[in-house]
């Protein structure tokens, strides 16, 4: 299981957290005019990295907040977390 | 290819069993292949065979990362069935279970497949709607499937509780007596051997690094043993194929999850079926060696770890104990984990991609065993012939984008 530390309340165990799913997915800006492979990217392409993953988590069961976390999805180590709106760590990307 | 008879028992009983002859050759890669197939799973072992057998193409290698069999091939928990919703998805699964009835002899192979039985059980008034309704859409497809009240998905299972004071009571279950399970290693072991004696090679630590192309079109791959020229290259490699496809530089529409199982100690022959519960998440049957082969569903982020959060197997054994309350003094003996690639309707992948040349068979998520000769058989003809077989037509990478998706998702969203 993973020890996710929130940014609010500190270190706490993954069972109280909901993974939000891929982080920086923008919805599209003017849905009308978008093509349907901009809709395709938007709602099904995925990532899915063997490596550094940027990633939403929700402190469901805690604060009830989201944050961004930065993974490795090949050790599951935490690498970094920071807020909601803010760009992945550039030293990361 | 030596053939496997009681006679050929007999005779190398005679000899101490020290003549039986390699199941399959280690060769060296060629410097280009008509056809490659990274991953030597089910799915791209039963590919390689059906090209020879099918299509007299075998100037095929499958190449393999690691050992032929050691992905989710020989890590899932054998559950054969194709009570599936849609009628895409009823066409393919059953076009799989007619396979694997003749599976054995046709790979001269015992693949231990055992028509026991898989029984979905309903806990409340909307499984019991669902369930009822699954049945009739089931039949119409041609696809057996039965109703079962509570007293006789109890004989039918006799460790079943069907306390009516449980948490989750059982209503009743929908019962496909034509699934089953199936010997999964010898699954892999049977295709290698049968395509490997039709001349396919079949190349194992050898990892593709890279996929060359040239103006839109595919012409090899890089491996860790150098570069190999071929005119067709096809994706076969389950969790890793997103990875594998970004090597073209085509994006896919999947992730890839931990999803793990458990086994009991072994005991004496006591669970005659399959048992599934989509409601308190448990499924369970038992090997012929005598575990109680349970699995767990997937952990909730994407990872190759190979390796799940221990939360996810207490979870399922929870719910296990409440339909068995039997089995709770039973030890497990081992739990593991697969990466498997999950797309957003739960529906495989199978079929053309943007690169001329390049196909791919992936997106099986947590159900794909089951459906492995069918989906080789199927895959073998596109590949053969360069248009998708009629079966796995609708599966097309292309659905996300036209809309036209086969969401299995919506009916069953379990890992089976
Ligand atoms: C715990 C668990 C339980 C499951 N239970 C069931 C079940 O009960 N019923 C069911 O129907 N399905 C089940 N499944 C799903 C099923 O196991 C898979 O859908 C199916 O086995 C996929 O077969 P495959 O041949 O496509 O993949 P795999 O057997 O995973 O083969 C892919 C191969 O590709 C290789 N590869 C990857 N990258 C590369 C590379 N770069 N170069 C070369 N080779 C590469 C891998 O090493 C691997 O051997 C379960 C899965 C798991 C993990
Ligand atoms: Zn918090």
């Amino acid at each position: 299981m993973l020890l996710i530390p929130c940014p609010f309340c500190g270190e706490r165990a993954e069972i109280e957290f909901r993974c939000g799913g891929e982080a920086h997915i923008a919805r599209p800006a003017n849905p009308e005019s978008e093509t349907d492979d901009a809709w395709r990217d938007y709602l099904f392409v995925r990532r899915s990295p063997k490596g550094v993953h940027f990633e939403r988590w929700n402190h469901s069961h805690g604060c009830q907040r989201w944050f961004n976390v930065a993974r490795d999805t090949v050790s599951d180590e935490i690498l970094a977390v920071y807020p909601m709106g803010e760009a992945a760590p550039e030293k990361l990307r | 290819m030596q053939r496997y008879s009681i006679f050929s028992l007999a005779r190398n009983a005679l000899t101490g069993h020290k003549h039986w002859q390699e199941a399959w050759r280690s060769p060296e890669p060629q410097p280009a292949y008509d056809t490659l197939i990274i991953g030597a799973g089910g799915h791209g072992l039963g590919t390689a065979y059906y090209l020879a057998k099918e299509h007299g193409l075998s100037n095929v290698a499958v190449l393999e990362k690691g050992w032929l069999g050691g992905g989710n091939t020989g890590r899932n928990t054998t559950i054969i069935r194709s009570n599936y919703l849609y009628d895409e998805s009823a066409a393919l699964y059953d076009h799989s279970v007619k396979l694997w009835e003749g599976l054995s002899q046709e790979l001269n192979y015992n693949v231990m497949f055992s028509q026991r039985g898989v029984m979905m059980l309903a806990h409340n008034v909307h499984d019991v709607q669902v369930l009822e309704r699954h049945i009739y859409s089931h039949r119409l497809n041609g696809v057996d499937n039965e109703w079962l009240t509570p007293e006789e998905a109890k004989a039918f299972c006799p460790p079943l509780s069907i306390d009516r004071g449980a948490r989750y009571p059982v209503m009743g279950a929908a019962l496909q007596r034509r699934g089953g399970t199936a010997r999964h290693d010898a699954v892999a072991w049977g295709y290698a051997r049968g395509a490997d004696a039709r001349g396919v090679d079949i190349i194992q630590n050898c990892a593709v690094t890279g996929i060359r192309t040239e103006a839109g079109r595919v012409v090899g791959v890089e491996t860790e043993k150098g570069f190999i020229r071929a005119k067709k290259v096809a994706v076969v490699a389950a969790g890793h194929s997103s990875h594998v496809m970004a090597m073209a530089g085509v994006r896919m529409p999947l992730e890839s999850v931990p999803l793990q199982a458990l086994v009991s100690e072994p005991v004496k022959p006591i669970f005659p079926c399959v048992v599934m519960s989509n409601s308190v998440h448990a499924y369970i049957s038992q090997s012929d060696k005598g575990e109680l082969v349970i699995g767990a569903g997937t952990d909730q982020y994407v990872s190759y770890s190979q390796r799940g959060g221990m939360q996810i197997p207490e979870h399922t054994l929870e719910a296990i104990l409440e339909l068995f309350p039997i089995f709770s003094r039973m030890s497990m003996l081992r739990q593991w984990g697969g990466t498997v690639d999950v797309t957003p309707d739960r529906s495989p992948i199978i079929g053309k991609t943007p690169v001329d040349g390049l196909y791919v068979n992936c997106g099986w998520g947590t159900g794909g065993f089951k459906a492995t000769p069918g989906s080789a058989h199927v895959f073998a003809h596109t590949l053969a012939t360069g248009e998708p077989h009629p079966i796995n037509a609708p599966f097309t990478l292309d659905r996300f984008k036209t809309g036209r998706l086969i969401d299995e998702a919506a009916a069953a969203a379990v890992a089976h």
